[in-house]
């Protein structure tokens, strides 16, 4: 690695020399330092390696009837990736709200660097040193590279700020692995390279704790990887990483130490020699949990369930998006759909499931032709769509569960009679429903808003499937669910699979193609790089697909 | 969640039905307290103000059914836009939709044959044709070429107005009336009768009453009113279940202005008896039921409540005016504010207030 003349700015801690009034905190815990962690490089002033860069104590935040944080303690050292693991609603995304002055918590204190502090907002943040990478980039479309990192630094000069922030991108890149283009605009980026712009907006900021929220779930694998360098690279730096995930494969490859988190409450603090996934998933779950699949029957139908021929769909800009697609899914198969979010697949669901109009090509189920189709006609032939979007489209969120249940039937007996409602007919079904598919809810008349994220799903899931579909379209099914609800949906689209209904499953979690799928298709770009066989294929093979390599 | 001083404002999507009354009440309060400096300014007392307002017109026998005469027409204009709200639909073209009512009305009574015992409900439905046939072009615009409605029905509204000024003056000017600018008197067949004593046009207001218990059943127990809360709570999800958004918005906005119309037809059958100035004719109906709708926040039978509220206001307006030489004008002034504070007040409403003392804290970095 070339090492540059230092011109980067990071470690300028200037405010926080005006706090330096309060005792520095007792540290509860010993150490456990990995053995193999670099050593530490901090920057700061003064302090031993032994204050944590970034302490937090017994913070409590509670909302109208929920605990989101329950007397949380946590500490983060320099020079560690620290993981921060646990199931949706586990409290990860509040309690970094807190740290960085979105949310104020109700109890509790947080030091840096042994001093106590107070963020009351983002601003107060980065002033201590605090950078968050979001899980949605936050970055000016239209602007260079450059611009957007300028528009968040103090210190920029009045006039013409970006000359002085391309060399320190440059620089920043150069360090740390994060090559990037200034001068590049950032629509022209790939969701990758966006990453790094946002990492590279909170390093010149002078972040020295950067929180990186969920940040794989928008890369292929190899961008993963590339990404776990980079984070490498900023631990030797003395940097503290914070690294926020629900995927037990990840903490295993690139976390130092890992804290999970079920309930609000943290569960445990261990160095990562000392886990394992299943140690993990327990912690995490608070129970042991099966790895593996309920057994396939092997259907072995010849039978088509939908034919898709040289499909093009423009995107809403009136880009061509997807580009003469073809492919089959047999009764009895599940073919997964591959691919890096943004190369086609919210479009060709749309046109699958009649949401959007086709420009060109066929779309054929075993009732017939439903090439531009109404929704309604394509429901009708038999087809269930598991939305991406479960809280947009997905649900009616204010009206309640036992509607939300007949969303897509109330037209039809028995919840119809006439123009009417059969408002007896739709609790019954609703009762039946959340017994059947184990939705957790107070009751029917419950609006559906309230329910937690796998809860909705489940809702979704027993509407789409208890119409007996033959074509199942599941559209990241289990994005942002815990392992049990992942768990339940699995098995729920495994049954219907077994019992004859083909299924499109689209999913950026290639661990989750892989389980599920017979048949595998990458998207790239609008256009299908291959279709394999998901028992022989490797997940490197998978991944160059996915970056356009076609098989 | 913001602190001020001592209170902490905690988010709540969900506002409990006693909060959204508190809320609004103190909306309405607030606008009390405002008015009341601009009858202090104008040199009256602002005590004596509400008084009147409040007392004199209460109890005064023959002051509490005119409360009714205003209710009438903003009750049903009210239901009507409500129902467009629930669909997502910003109708503001109430008061244009009524005038197209009045003038549909008109033609039935006065240039038609039409035969005695059927001229009321030909004018009622004609009046609701055209109130509906006026609302169907902004629908159309918004749902072809995705015209904003505000627009387009506001813009409606003017054309009604001048249409009917134009009417009144021109072709339509009653040869008996020498040179006043409104049409001849109705024919006694086209007279809505009144309660005994009052200019309250009863079956003008069993209709309205009526129409709001319908339009409840139609929200509530229908699969048209299950297609309409779908289409406005979440557009999306309602092309997903295959509800067909072109469909429901026409249907709710032949309602909508049908409704609108009925509440003109009531007007010029039940109080004027002739067509006149659209300023006369409609004394800012089709506005105030805006606020009349939105006051009810989506439930058809609250209009009935808040119509007649409104009713007070306007009625309280001609009381001012004679015991306090303050112009009618007045009740602008009053359904302004009222509205400022209510859609002011709309932000709160997702917000819970607690009273919490910040202890001690830290210093705070800038």
């Amino acid at each position: 690695m070339r090492t540059l003349g230092g011109g980067l700015l990071l470690g300028t801690h200037d405010l926080k020399e005006m706090f330096g009034q309060e005792a520095p905190p007792t540290v509860g815990e010993p150490l456990d330092m990995p053995a193999e962690q670099a050593p530490i490089m901090s920057s700061g002033a003064g302090q031993t390696a032994r204050v944590p860069r970034l302490s937090v104590h017994n913070i409590t935040k509670t909302f109208p009837g929920v605990i989101a944080n329950a007397q949380v303690s946590l500490d983060i050292h320099g020079g560690e990736v620290h993981a921060l693991l646990g199931e949706n609603g586990a409290g990860k995304t509040t309690l970094m709200n807190i740290l960085y002055g979105i949310y104020q918590p109700d109890d509790g204190e947080m030091f840096i660097d042994g001093r106590r502090v107070d963020i009351r907002s983002p601003r107060d943040a980065i002033a201590h040193g605090l950078g968050m990478v979001p899980q949605h980039f936050l970055l000016v479309r239209r602007h260079t590279v450059a611009e957007n990192v300028a528009l968040g630094l103090r210190d920029t000069r009045f006039l013409f700020p970006v000359r002085r922030v391309e060399q320190q991108i440059r620089e920043a890149g150069e360090r740390y692995g994060l090559a990037v283009d200034p001068n590049a605009s950032v629509w022209q980026l790939s969701i990758s390279e966006q990453q790094r712009v946002e990492i590279l907006k909170a390093l010149l900021r002078g972040a020295e704790i950067l929180v990186l929220d969920e940040p794989t779930s928008v890369l292929t694998p190899q961008e993963a990887t590339q990404l776990f360098a980079v984070l490498k690279r900023m631990k030797a730096e003395g940097h503290a990483v914070i690294f926020i995930t629900h995927k037990l494969d990840e903490v295993m490859e690139a976390a130092d130490r890992v804290t999970v988190l079920r309930k609000g409450a943290v569960i445990g603090t261990q160095p990562i020699a000392a886990v394992d996934k299943r140690t993990l998933a327990r912690m995490m779950v608070g129970r042991d949990v099966e790895f593996h699949m309920p057994g396939r029957s092997d259907t072995g139908s010849e039978r088509d369930a939908l034919v898709v021929q040289d499909l093009w769909v423009r995107d809403d800009r009136g880009l061509p998006a997807v580009r003469g697609v073809s492919f089959a899914v047999r009764q009895g198969e599940i073919l997964g759909v591959a691919g890096v979010a943004g190369n086609g697949q919210r479009e060709l669901i749309e046109a699958l499931t009649g949401l959007k109009a086709a420009e060109r090509g066929r779309v054929a189920l075993r009732a017939g032709d439903v090439t531009n189709r109404s929704a309604r006609d394509i429901y009708e032939a038999g087809v269930a769509h598991i939305p991406e979007e479960r809280m947009r489209t997905g649900i009616v969120p204010q009206m309640a569960v036992s509607e939300n249940l007949v969303l897509k039937r109330f037209r039809y007996p028995p919840f119809s009679r006439g123009a009417l409602i059969d408002l007896q007919a739709v609790g019954d079904f609703a009762r039946r429903m959340i017994i059947e598919y184990e939705i957790v809810t107070p009751g029917p008349h419950t609006p559906a808003r309230l329910l937690s994220g796998g809860n909705i799903q489940k809702l979704i899931l027993a509407r789409e499937l208890s119409a007996q579909p033959g074509l199942i379209i599941a559209a990241h099914p289990t994005y942002g669910l815990d392992v049990s609800a992942t768990d339940q949906i699995h098995r729920l689209l495994l049954h219907r699979r077994n019992e004859g209904a083909g299924v499109v499953l689209v999913s950026e979690d290639l661990e989750e193609i892989l389980a599920l799928s017979d048949r595998i298709a990458v998207l790239f770009r609008g256009e299908v790089m291959g279709v394999v066989a998901a028992g022989a294929v490797e997940r490197e093979t998978l991944g160059l697909m996915m970056a356009g390599q076609r098989a | 969640m913001r602190q001020l001083g001592p209170l902490r404002f905690e988010p709540d999507p969900e506002p409990p039905l006693t909060r959204t009354i508190v809320v609004s009440a103190l909306a309405i309060v607030t606008a009390f307290l405002v008015a009341g400096m601009i009858f202090w300014a104008y040199g009256v007392s602002p005590l004596r103000a509400y008084r009147v307002i409040l007392v004199d017109t209460l109890s005064d026998p023959r002051a509490v059914p005119e409360i009714f005469v205003p209710a009438i027409p903003l009750l049903l204009a009210g239901i009507g836009l409500l129902l467009a709200f629930r669909a997502q639909f910003y109708n503001i073209g109430a008061e244009g939709q009524l005038l197209a009512g009045t003038v549909a009305a008109t033609w039935i009574a006065l240039f038609t044959s039409t035969p005695g015992p059927l001229m009321l409900p030909l004018m009622f439905i004609t009046g609701f044709a055209a109130g509906a046939l006026w609302g169907l072009l902004p629908s159309l615009l918004k749902l072809r070429l995705n015209v904003n409605e505000v627009i387009t029905t506001l813009m409606m509204n003017y054309i009604a107005l001048y249409s009917v000024s134009w009417l009144v003056t021109g072709p339509w000017k009653g040869p008996s009336v020498r040179g006043f600018a409104y049409t001849d008197t109705f024919p006694d067949a086209a007279w809505l009768p009144y309660l005994p004593g009052t200019r309250v046009h009863w079956p003008t207001l069993l209709l309205g009453i009526a129409l709001a218990i319908f339009l409840t059943f139609l929200l509530n127990r229908t699969r048209f009113g299950f297609e309409i809360r779908v289409q406005g709570h979440n557009p999306d999800a309602a092309r997903y279940a295959g509800i067909n958004p072109l469909r429901t918005t026409l249907l709710v906005m032949l309602l909508s202005g049908g409704l609108a119309g009925l509440a003109g037809v009531g007007e010029v059958a039940g109080i004027h008896h002739k067509l006149l100035d659209p300023n006369q004719v409609s004394l800012g109906y089709g506005y105030v039921a805006i606020i009349v709708a939105w006051l009810a926040r989506g439930n058809p039978l609250a209009v009935i409540v808040t119509a007649i509220f409104f009713g007070l206001i306007y009625s309280s307006g001609d009381v001012m005016q004679v015991s306090l030489q303050m112009p009618a004008r007045v009740t602008d002034v009053f359904n302004g504010l009222i509205l400022f504070f209510l859609i002011g007040s709309e932000r709160l409403l997702h917000y819970r207030v607690r009273w919490i003392v910040p202890e001690g804290r830290s210093a705070p970095i800038g």
